[in-house]
């Protein structure tokens, strides 16, 4: 690469891990003012690259430039005071700590910066980007969204020049998304470049300057913004990508999962699910429409058991469940995805083979008594890795060293393998890639065929559209609606609002109506 | 392609081990000499003779190193310069092992168990008591000793379990109040007829009969020691090999993800907390039964049990909580215990001093570990686990 001009080069950048290499001779120029969309499947070393850029990874070989001088980071300091921001996969945040605090965290010369300015701070960059948040509030606290935006925020309160965005838009609201993308777009035009990582498609095309595809740990490509969303995707995975799941019609049967008048309180004692009905039958797919926050979480987390409801009943194939342990209905054949699989869904230390038995380590065949049936373990991990394509290098690994699509996989690979009565999944394909979500709603579909009772929750309307049969519009805890998946986008959002399906239709249509309430 | 990544994983793993070993070894060494240093300045002798530094070096070096060096090596003597002194380690040893098992365990269900003293007591206690008030049959009665301790603290440790899993209360405190009351309860029924001995009124239980005290292999080394090598051997399969291990692993590393997989949150404490009471109650029964110094059980007191509860944690953390490195960590330990005594009377070095080194030694390996257990909310949200490899 040539360092003449300003801006930001990735020269022949290789990173090892033992003997797998995961990033690749790439090259890659980022010029300021720019969005640069780099797509590519899981685990073809995004995150990698970009912690190699954020001083996280040293690189095995290759030269970081910017603005013609070469650069040498040992830490993520240094890339600061270089004016690299990250903005990571995961928050990197301090819990009980304030906003401001964490702004403190930050800066150069940590704690010598006083509160008050660093208060001062954040008040001023929120009104400058639009993104109000308070300063004395404690992330734990804070939904994801905002907390997102305090990550941002640190960023900019280091006067980075060259930002980097891994999958900010993964844990966020269709609405959430939108500002999001306003606010890359104002610093875009201040002469900050972006380096932006997503799974979707849609964004690419509405944002990018330029695209990048990283494919194995290569650079495959470039594409211009005006391509399609099924060029892009071949591009990224290597063959031609159905976008639309292919599906014949439900053929609903019984009732299987059955909710009547469920009401359930948050850790703080505030009634988030409100008096809620619904079913499930045999062979469909019930999807849960709503912005995040509306009590869809802590419905899900009432029907595995973590949580006991204070009234109504659910019943399981008939069989009361409203009081039961997830260890009873997981038995009872309740296959569960959760939506935060960092927090719920693996346990990080373990390897690839123990998470996938996680909620099976002590029934046959993986255990006989007391003792665990290692051979099993393993054969069970080995097969599952060739099924669901998890990119890993051995399954003694421990899952963190997955990339976060190949740990979403690990999840749906163990909720999916053994036999299900009903499958509560949710954001199942939150972080994965266009081949494997491809591949995942088909294993969705069929599971549904089989006769399971499928419920998903899912923020992501284009997977609603995709997988539903029927569509349930929550609202502050309560059921709006149920539509049909045909609905028009405008109308579900009004729902989701808390607009009754007439008065979103415009029209009155008395007896057209669907909802049980 | 299967097979060269996990070669790969095995070497990672190797050098991971490596480090660990050198790391230890190092901090030994450190230990040593920040142990050789206070001698030296502890010493009014010694230090007197550092007037002359400039004029007379000789005279402070000398001094120095024959202080030094007369005491560690009185300390080497003492704990493996002769089959008496290896006995004596392994006598040392057997409880801290034991009770360092236990520890280890609640630590990887991310417990902390201070309570390992308060367990201890109790299983010095049931065992000492079936020992002298109960006649059985020889091997039976042994056998009956040290199921009766075990039980005792696998119940201490059980409650502190109970309680957590209940109310939520955290069991360091816990453990704490409990380490009072059993200390408490033991001054007590000393004082009661049935723990007295005939015609004495001081706080000293009767003697145990011979036919409950672990039979005497060689020295001090007793049957006791093979019993805690057998338990690490246990808690090894237990925790790598079992069911009841996955699950106590799994709710140490992420307990939201274990109780998500139907995992008993709760019970799974409480087992934890009951096994390694357990563990700590064994180390109670090694002082009730096994011999002394002089070859017979010395009587259950007060201060019995001495402070292995709290010697333990040193234990389970040079040793990581795992078994194999609790064994080793248990002998060093016994072996800084036994030495301690040879320095003591031979080179006439606080007995402290051994107290002071093996204190040394996990601090400067638990380093880095110290702030992170501390601070766990610090933890959560360090950089990926990519930098680790790397550092
Ligand atoms: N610490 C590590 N040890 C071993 N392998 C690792 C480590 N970190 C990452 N890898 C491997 O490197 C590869 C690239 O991972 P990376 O996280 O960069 O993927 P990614 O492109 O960001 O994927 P995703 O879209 O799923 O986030 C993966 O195969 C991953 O398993
Ligand atoms: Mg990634």
């Amino acid at each position: 690469m040539n360092h003449t001009s300003g801006g930001l080069q990735l020269a022949g950048i290789t990173k090892r891990f033992g003997s797998f290499t995961a990033v690749d001779s790439v090259d890659l120029e980022v010029r300021p003012g720019e969005i640069h969309c780099l797509l590519g499947e899981n685990g073809a070393g995004k995150s990698t690259l970009m912690n190699v850029l954020y001083g996280l990874l040293k690189p095995d070989e290759g030269q970081i430039v910017i603005d013609g001088s070469p650069q040498n980071f040992t830490n993520p300091r240094q890339a600061m005071a270089a004016g690299i921001g990250m903005v990571h996969q995961h928050f990197m945040l301090v819990d009980p700590f304030t906003v401001a605090e964490n702004l403190m965290l930050g800066r150069e010369g940590g704690f010598v910066l006083a509160k008050d300015a660093a208060r001062q701070r954040v008040r001023e960059l929120g009104e400058r980007y639009t993104m109000p948040v308070d300063p004395d509030a404690v992330i734990e606290d804070l939904p994801v969204g905002v907390q997102q935006r305090v990550e941002i925020l640190k960023a900019l309160a280091n006067d980075a020049q060259y930002l980097v965005f891994d999958e900010p838009t993964a844990v966020l609201t269709p609405q959430e998304i939108d500002d999001l993308m306003a606010v890359m777009d104002r610093l875009r035009s201040e002469g900050r470049a972006i380096v932006f990582i997503t799974h979707k498609l849609r964004e690419v095309r509405a944002v990018a300057d330029r695209i990048t595809v990283m494919r194995r740990g290569r650079i495959v490509g470039q594409a211009a913004p005006t391509a399609s969303e099924a060029e892009l995707a071949e591009m990224m995975v290597g063959r031609a990508i159905d976008l639309r799941v292919a599906k014949e019609a439900a053929a609903p049967g019984e009732p299987r999962l059955v909710v009547t008048g469920l009401k359930v309180a948050n850790t703080a004692g505030g009634i988030v699910v409100d008096g809620v009905d619904f079913d499930v039958r045999a062979g469909e797919t019930l999807c849960i429409a709503g912005v995040q926050g509306n009590g869809q979480s802590e419905l899900v987390d009432a029907l595995l058991g973590n949580v006991t409801p204070l009234e109504g009943t659910v019943t399981l194939d008939g069989t009361d469940i409203t009081r039961a342990t997830p260890r009873q209905t997981i038995d009872a054949g309740m296959g569960f995805v959760p939506e935060d699989r960092e927090a719920d869904g693996f346990v990080a230390p373990f390897t690839i083979a123990e998470n996938l038995v996680l909620n099976r380590s002590n029934q046959a065949p993986f255990a006989h008594g007391l003792a665990l049936d290692l051979a099993e373990i393993d054969r069970n991990a080995v097969a599952l890795r060739e099924e669901f394509d998890i990119r890993a290098q051995s399954v003694h690994d421990p899952i963190s060293s997955l990339s976060g699509g190949n740990k979403q996989k690990v999840v749906l690979a163990r909720e999916l393998s053994r036999p299900l009565s009903v499958l509560i999944a949710s954001q199942p394909t939150r972080g994965v890639d266009v081949g494997a979500i491809e591949f995942l709603h088909r294993r969705i579909v069929s599971e549904r065929d089989k006769g399971t009772a499928v419920l998903l929750v899912s923020t992501e309307l284009d997977e609603v559209e995709a997988l539903a049969d029927r569509v349930l519009v929550m609202y502050r805890g309560r059921v709006v609606g149920i539509v049909s998946p045909d609905t028009p986008r405008e109308v579900l959002g009004l729902m989701m609002a808390g607009v009754p399906l007439e008065d979103a239709q415009g029209a009155p249509r008395p007896g057209k109506e669907e909802n049980h309430g | 392609m299967a097979e060269e990544p996990a070669d790969d994983a095995r070497r990672a793993a190797l050098r991971d081990r490596g480090r660990r070993w050198a790391t230890t070894a190092g901090s030994i060494l450190l230990a040593l000499l920040v142990g050789a240093v206070l001698m030296i300045v502890s010493d009014p002798d010694v230090i007197s003779q550092y007037a002359y530094l400039f004029t007379a070096p000789q005279l402070a070096l000398g001094a120095s190193w024959t202080k030094v060096a007369g005491a560690y090596s009185a300390l080497l003597a003492g704990a493996v310069g002769s089959p008496a002194a290896l006995a004596a380690t392994a006598w040392q040893a057997a409880p801290l092992i034991a009770a360092g098992l236990g520890v280890g365990i609640a630590f990887r269900a991310g417990l902390f168990n201070i309570g390992a003293q308060g367990q201890a007591i109790w299983g010095s206690i049931a065992a000492a008591y079936v020992g002298f008030a109960w006649s059985l049959p020889p091997v039976v009665h042994l056998l009956v000793a040290v199921v009766a301790g075990v039980l005792f603290g696998a119940v201490w440790g059980g409650i502190v379990g109970l309680i957590k899993a209940k109310t939520g209360a955290h069991e360091v405190i816990v453990t704490i109040m409990m380490n009072f009351i059993a200390a408490s309860s033991l001054a007590w029924l000393l004082l009661t007829p049935a723990f007295l001995r005939p015609g004495r009124i001081d706080p000293l239980a009767p003697p145990i009969q011979p036919s409950a005290a672990f039979p005497v292999i060689y020295g001090q080394l007793h049957v006791g020691f093979l019993v805690a090598l057998v338990a690490a051997a246990i808690v090894w399969w237990l925790m790598e090999r079992s069911t009841i291990g996955f699950a106590i692993r799994a709710v140490g590393s992420n307990a939201s993800a274990a109780a998500t997989a139907g995992m008993n949150v709760a019970g799974t404490t409480m087992v934890t907390m009951a096994i390694s009471g357990a563990l700590a109650g064994l180390a109670g029964v090694m002082y009730a039964l096994g011999p002394g110094a002089n070859a017979v059980a010395t009587p259950l007191s007060l201060g019995l049990v001495g402070s292995v509860g709290f010697d333990a944690l040193t234990v389970a953390l040079l040793g990581r909580s795992r078994p194999v490195g609790t064994v080793l960590a248990g002998l060093l330990f016994g072996g800084l215990h036994s030495g301690g005594l040879a320095m003591q009377s031979l080179a006439q070095t606080p007995l402290t001093l051994s107290t002071v080194l093996q204190a040394l030694i996990v601090l400067f390996v638990a380093a880095p570990a110290i702030v992170s257990a501390l601070i766990p909310k610090v933890r959560a949200p360090r950089r990926p686990a990519l930098v680790g490899g790397e550092a």
